[in-house]
């Protein structure tokens, strides 16, 4: 029983990485209409950017207040001079060059800093507090609890905010939101620049687990996209949700079903997916959208 | 006093060029209509007053020139655009769809005010309010879509063919409601209407195009009685 809980929060631990990276996603698909494959390689950015504040004695909750910022402008600036050329064309284009940008800012962050992997110091102490019988490190619990508050304001944001509404009515017609006197352009790029600072908090809170490496968040980005089709594109609460969901049936499947072993655990995200796409298409908080002409 | 006036006005798409040179004049608070067959250039007419297309020529909205403006910015100045095909935002609650109209508001007061004014104006859309607009029927949209419109507090609204696709009940409805908001709130509005016995029945002057030219302008009562236009336009 007591392996069973300790596989449980581990499990809920990991699942809050891809819920923080699955959160931006959701993020920018809101606030764009886009799903942004380069968010993880943004994320990976932002926290080098902390780590070379912190090398420079930055303290760490500074140098990665330091980072958001800068990556709330990066991505804006993103936005405005590189996604903006392909927004009015197919969206499966500007989807391409965000593919493009992931190897980019990969490529490019190896290139300065390169691969080997670096320590990045953790925001959290490092001490395990006893909880039901098990340990759980405070850094786990402490990543959680800013995945749930960043959760609960995005939520808060598009649903209860006038900002929240215009960046929804963007994604969804920008001419049509324009006759009504939405500042198309702008709103784009504060979906963007949220996104990234989103990414940014993602990025820096488990480079210390995961050690940075450009390639840090590239497995986490694939269990975020899953979480995302699991959970619902519109729902930054079912994202969570799921990325919790997968977190923990992963580690759950890797040591109770006996042919998975840790070996396959990668395949149980995408089993589920396929499940879930079968019975609920619009995943397992999405609203199911009606259209009628 | 005029609010709106177009002189010359040319537009293409790309190297189509569709309007070569259109007139027409709405006083403050008037209703004018866009008359023409298919093809003539009535939409584009009002996409190149909203800054949808660009331009050649003069629009002067309130003494000021708005060439070259972007879509919001016109907007801002008081003009509301109604756009062919409704523009209603799927995703999005009636309510919701409203209050994306009085973005550029700043008294949330008024705006309640205005959001119940649309829903008297409009009741089929009160039951509906917490529906996406994407499960309203075409007549519900289209009364949602002038309801955005009415939203943003304008001086002018462009409305394009808005009973394009509707039963004839249901595009009467809408009329009859539109000439209601135009007693009440005195917005000046240019009609482009494929149905001209409808669209006779809101506006005091209209402007006929053909192939993308002011051929004629008129009253509607001069208009309802010339011969060519009953032929062209009324159906004999």
């Amino acid at each position: 029983m007591e392996k069973f809980v300790q596989l449980v929060v581990d499990g809920l631990s990991t699942g809050s990485v891809y819920a923080a990276l699955a959160l931006a996603i959701v993020l920018v698909h809101s606030a764009t209409g886009l799903i942004n494959f380069a968010q993880g390689g943004l994320a990976v950015l932002a926290a080098y950017v902390a780590w070379v504040l912190t090398n420079q004695g930055l303290p760490v909750g500074l140098a990665i207040v330091a980072a958001i910022l800068v990556s709330f402008v990066l991505g804006a600036v993103v936005e405005r001079y590189l996604i903006r050329r392909f927004e009015r064309g197919d969206p499966d284009t500007a989807v391409v060059v965000t593919i493009g940008l992931l190897t980019l800012v990969t490529g490019v962050a190896g290139w300065i800093w390169g691969y080997n992997n670096q320590q990045f110091p953790s925001l959290f102490p490092l001490d395990t507090v006893s909880l039901l019988g098990v340990s759980v490190s405070i850094r786990s619990l402490g990543t959680t609890a800013v995945i749930v508050v960043a959760m609960v304001l995005l939520q808060v944001l598009f649903v209860r905010t006038k900002i929240g509404l215009a960046l929804r009515a963007v994604a969804i017609n920008p001419q049509s939101a324009a006759f009504s006197g939405l500042p198309v352009g702008r709103l784009l790029m504060v979906g963007w620049g949220l996104a990234a600072a989103l990414g940014a908090v993602a990025g820096t809170l488990v480079a210390p687990q995961l050690t940075l490496t450009p390639g840090m968040l590239d497995n986490a980005l694939v269990y975020a996209l899953a979480a995302v089709i699991l959970g619902g594109l519109t729902s930054p609460v079912g994202v969570v949700v799921a990325a919790w969901i997968i977190g923990v049936l992963e580690n759950l499947a890797a040591v109770y079903v006996g042919f998975i072993g840790f070996d396959l655990k990668v395949a149980v995200p995408f089993i589920l997916i396929f499940v879930v796409l079968l019975v609920r298409p619009q995943g397992l908080f999405g609203r199911k959208t009606v259209v009628r002409v | 006093m005029t609010l709106l006036e177009l002189e010359g006005v040319t537009a293409a798409y790309g190297p189509v060029q569709v309007l070569e040179d259109v007139s027409l004049t709405v006083p403050d608070g008037g209703a004018v209509g866009i008359l023409g067959a298919n093809g003539a250039g009535k939409t584009t007419t009002l996409r190149a007053i909203s800054g949808t297309v660009r331009a050649g020529g003069r629009i002067v909205f309130d003494g000021r020139d708005v060439r070259g403006l972007r879509p919001d910015q016109v907007a801002a100045l008081g003009i509301a655009h109604v756009p062919e095909g409704r523009g209603t935002l799927g995703d999005l609650t009636v309510r919701e769809n409203l209050r994306v109209g009085a973005y550029l508001r700043k008294d949330a007061k008024g705006v309640e005010r205005d959001i119940d004014y649309c829903l008297d104006l409009f009741p089929n859309l009160q039951a509906r309010i917490r529906s996406n607009a994407s499960a309203l029927s075409g007549g519900e949209q289209q009364m949602l879509a002038v309801g955005r419109a009415i939203m943003s507090k304008p001086r002018l609204m462009l409305l394009d063919e808005a009973s394009l696709g509707l039963a004839p009940s249901t595009a009467k409805t809408v009329y009859d409601a539109i000439r209601r908001l135009r007693v009440e709130s005195g917005i000046a509005m240019l009609v482009v209407e494929q149905n001209a016995n409808l669209a006779f029945t809101l506006v005091d002057t209209a402007a006929v195009l053909e192939t993308g030219r002011t051929v004629l302008t008129g009253t509607s009562a001069e208009l309802k009685g010339m011969d060519e236009i009953r032929r062209a336009y009324l159906g004999g």
